[in-house]
């Protein structure tokens, strides 16, 4: 029994990147080759470790944007931190064929897996997007049919990460819609100004609290403690509602 | 200074442990409050990190990676319930 | 070590001679943080000396600036490998804030708004070694980096130079504080490289 705790230890091991995709001007995916990856569920992350030619370290988290399938690739969606060490190198310099250190997968708490019947409410702020795609694409993947919600708020249009992904799952994956927030530009036509999320936008736009749906709220941290005190003073119940916040402003 | 949240101790504590510690509910020393590890406000990162009570900010965990070791002070929390499967 | 990231510098930092084994120079701040960054309005503001017998002496904001000040330019050394170089600061050394004060006692324990903790021996605060600074680079010191006011004890990492101070407590043993109690060294000394326990 003992040997099992042992054996099941969380050690680094070597991704290759087989392909980079420009999502936004500031976001980029990493798609990963990663040997005998054991799998993984929506919402779980991975950590990354760089080191310098001098021996120097640091070590960052990032949420795994990618379903998996068995002999799959691994995504990691960055968002870039202008004052950020790990993040602007991920997304500025990294190229295909490039070794990574990489461990995980870790977390088993913001966490979505297609077993779970009850709808699903997914409020993502900026780059918070990144696990609760992850959470659409394992949906359609394992073809479950739970209503699926997206509230995604973004600054202005040219920050929607996975736009085009979205628009043609929202026309096929029957039973996702999402809802566009932005906080700082609008598309032409909009019916609503530029807004933070807000008490209207919950109320409209999410599902009523009898619905019991599964929660998740992912993005800066003051975005996430908004919206998780607005569901909570709507009448969701706090043990459904799951956050995990994000570096960043 | 940005305040993460537990979920980003999930990594160091999977080093540790053969459960995700994150998902484990904690009692907090100080008020009593429980809840997910992956909850607690998170200060500074590797190599040290404080996981506080998102309820009243006081510590719950630190851990401290040294290049050999690591170092976990969990006397901020008086239990910690585990999700196990089966039984 | 691990495998070299192609093309990874990570932050500015240069490894030069002269420094403790182990640390990088850097040309920023690094901002370290073991909580929310208290915020002290300066009426508020004391700062107590006790001793083992419970003796007290307590400094408001104004008395407390108005004791002799020394401006000081000293190099840092933080135990995440940074190290900053010619730094400048004015505070109040522990030897004005230590006359008179009667103590047989050789430890000390920081304390500070916001719960935060180190030990120190005593000889390590006296003779020069110890400030009480509240400004950096001639302005006042933010709060992000401990302002109104914070111990500087160049000669220790700086873990030991415990920011938004406001007492200190004479102890017989010594015990441990806030990092030392999750590992930290006891004494933490750069120049021996006693970043953790058993260093």
């Amino acid at each position: 029994m003992a040997r099992t705790a042992v054996s099941r230890r969380l050690n680094w091991r070597i991704g290759t990147v087989r392909e980079v995709r420009q999502e936004t001007p500031t976001i980029r995916t990493l798609v990963f080759d990663i040997p005998d990856w054991p799998g993984h569920a929506a919402g779980q992350h991975i950590d990354v470790r760089l080191t310098a030619p001098d021996g120097y370290q640091a070590q960052r988290s990032y949420s795994i944007g990618s379903a998996w399938t068995d002999g799959g690739t691994v995504e990691l969606t960055v968002q870039k931190l202008d004052d950020g060490e790990v993040s602007p190198y991920l997304v500025d310099v990294v190229e295909p064929g490039d070794q990574i250190e990489l461990r995980g997968p870790v977390g088993g708490w913001f966490v979505w897996r297609p077993a779970q019947t009850d709808p699903v409410l997914l409020i993502g702020g900026g780059s918070g997007v990144v696990p609760l795609m992850a959470m659409i694409r394992q949906r359609s993947l394992a073809k479950t049919m739970q209503p699926f919600r997206l509230i995604y708020s973004v600054r202005t249009p040219e920050d929607i990460c996975y736009a085009d992904e979205l628009r043609r799952r929202v026309r096929d994956d029957g039973g996702l819609d999402v809802r566009y927030v932005y906080t700082r530009k609008t598309p032409q036509g909009w019916p609503d100004p530029p807004k933070r999320i807000d008490v209207a936008t919950l109320n409209t736009y999410g599902w009523p609290p009898d619905f019991a749906a599964d929660t998740f709220v992912c993005g800066p941290t003051s975005f996430v403690e908004t919206a998780a005190d607005i569901l909570v003073a709507l009448g969701h119940d706090p043990r459904r509602i799951r956050t995990e916040r994000f570096g960043g402003k | 200074m940005n305040v993460l949240d537990g979920n980003a101790l999930a990594g160091d504590l999977a080093e540790i442990f053969a459960v995700d510690v994150t998902a484990a509910r904690f009692v907090c020393a100080g008020c009593g409050h429980a809840d997910a590890v992956a909850t607690l406000q998170l200060f500074g990162h590797a190599p040290a990190s404080v996981g506080r009570c998102p309820e009243c900010t006081d510590v719950v965990i630190r851990l401290v990676r040294a290049d050999d070791r690591v170092f976990l002070d969990m006397r901020g929390t008086v239990r910690l319930e585990l999700p196990m499967s089966g039984s | 070590m691990g495998i070299i990231s192609r093309g990874f510098g990570g932050r500015r930092r240069e490894s030069v001679p002269g420094l403790p084994p182990g640390q990088y120079l850097t040309y920023d701040f690094p901002v370290l943080s073991a909580g929310p960054t208290p915020r002290i309005p300066l009426d508020r503001w004391r700062f107590t000396l006790t001793t083992e017998t419970g003796a007290q002496k307590s400094w408001n904001w104004q008395e407390f600036t108005s004791l002799k000040t020394e401006d000081i330019s000293t190099d840092i050394h933080c135990v995440t490998k940074w190290s900053k170089l010619g730094t400048s600061w004015r505070g109040v050394s522990l030897d004005t804030l230590f006359e008179d004060v009667e103590t047989a006692a050789d430890y000390t324990m920081v304390h500070s708004f916001g719960g935060y903790t180190t030990n120190v021996p005593l000889e390590d605060l006296l003779d020069g070694k110890a400030w009480i600074a509240f400004k950096f680079d001639g302005e006042d010191l933010d709060p992000e980096h401990g302002g109104p006011a914070r111990m500087l004890i160049p000669h220790l990492y700086f873990w030991k130079s415990a920011k938004w101070v406001n007492g200190l407590q004479m102890m017989h043993d010594d015990e441990p504080g806030f990092w030392e109690a999750a590992g930290y060294h006891m004494y933490g000394d750069p120049w021996r490289e006693q970043r953790y326990q058993g260093d």
